[in-house]
């Protein structure tokens, strides 16, 4: 009987350390293979229409993606910007959308109306402060986001009209895509000058960020 | 055959089913937790069927126990069958529309495509029909 549980107990060592050994080449290889294509030189990472904050001569570039109507992504949100802070200067944030629930994309071009109007923070920060307001079990409820963002000072008609904008359905379209490309199937979905932040967590985010400083 | 060997065999077979069973669930959360394949519903079932053999026929080997056969019967049947129906969604026999799949990925997405055939639903099929057949081997040889 010693011999067999000899044989179980290597066997299973073995597998599990096949599993992290695995785990790990193959982490390290996407994470090689995303730094090859460096930050600003690719398009995934920015386009254009990509709403920024900070330096653009920052050291470091940190691309989010995220969904509006995502949970983590409200509680990440206050975090990122206490990291801005102690970092004046040295990081560009860029934020990317993933809208991903059912129903945020009336959220993004909610936000990206408000950011013709000068009040795409506001609205940022007030989408995910009532976040249980407007969303229902993962659904978005548009009408109620709508609702509690007519108490932000904004041209209400306006808005109405800019959402209808179909360059939006495009920016969606094209942020989604890069999404995809970038494999982030979660929200949020942080890169470091082109580096995926592969442990999630405030933490390693931290560190991954002054790794790059 | 002497009793001695015929326990041999008998663990063997089981120490295989087990490391199947085993191999399939690292592999299943591999995909998962590493590559970041979000796994759908039917996927999801098929793992609740599959994870447990992994304690179950260890617990049965440790020493051999003849009712690991009884309290693993159904994991194994019950994961089979949920293996073949995703199969038959998964190569377009079943419409997606008769499966339960929603919010998220459908059953039918194909996330690899080994040697143009071998996908996740297929491993999967794999995996409980080898389980159930050694098992099955093992209760023919343990009842004679």
């Amino acid at each position: 009987m010693k011999k067999q549980q000899k044989i179980i107990v290597f066997s299973t060592l073995a597998l599990i350390a096949l599993f992290f050994i695995g785990g790990n080449l193959y982490k390290q290889q996407q994470s090689s293979a995303f730094e090859e294509s460096g930050r600003k030189s690719n398009s995934e990472f920015i386009r254009a229409h990509s709403m920024s904050l900070g330096n653009e001569d920052a050291k470091v570039y940190l691309t989010e993606f995220f969904d509006p109507a995502c949970g983590t992504c409200a509680q990440f949100y206050p975090l990122v910007k206490d990291i801005m802070k102690e970092n004046k200067d040295e990081i560009r944030l860029i934020l990317r959308y993933a809208p991903y629930h059912n129903g945020s994309d009336q959220a993004v071009k909610m936000l990206e109306a408000a950011r013709k109007q000068g009040k795409f923070w506001e609205a940022l920060e007030l989408m995910f402060a009532s976040q249980q307001y407007w969303i229902d079990n993962h659904q978005v409820r548009p009408q109620r986001l709508w609702q509690i963002l007519t108490r932000l000072d904004l041209d209400v008609e306006k808005l109405a009209n800019d959402m209808q904008d179909p360059a939006l359905d495009e920016l969606i379209a094209q942020d989604l895509a890069d999404a995809k490309k970038l494999g982030a199937t979660k929200t949020p979905s942080y890169y470091v000058n082109g580096k995926p932040l592969q442990n999630f967590g405030y933490e390693p985010l931290k560190e991954l960020i002054e790794s790059e400083l | 055959m002497s009793n001695q060997t015929n326990t041999a065999a008998s663990w063997t077979l089981l120490f295989f089913a087990w490391g199947i069973a085993t191999i399939a669930t690292l592999g299943s959360l591999f995909f998962s937790e590493v590559m970041a394949f979000p796994p759908c519903t039917l996927c999801w079932y098929q793992r609740i069927c599959m994870y447990p053999l992994v304690i179950i026929l260890l617990v049965g080997m440790n020493p051999l126990d003849k009712s690991v056969l009884k309290y693993s019967f159904f994991f194994v049947a019950i994961g089979w069958f949920f293996s073949v129906y995703h199969n038959l969604l998964h190569y377009g026999i079943i419409p997606e529309s008769a499966s339960p799949c929603f919010l998220g990925v459908p059953c039918s997405t194909k996330y690899i495509q080994w040697f143009g055939f071998i996908t996740i639903p297929a491993l999967s099929f794999i995996a409980f029909s080898l389980i159930g057949l050694l098992l099955y081997l093992l209760k023919r040889r343990l009842n004679s």
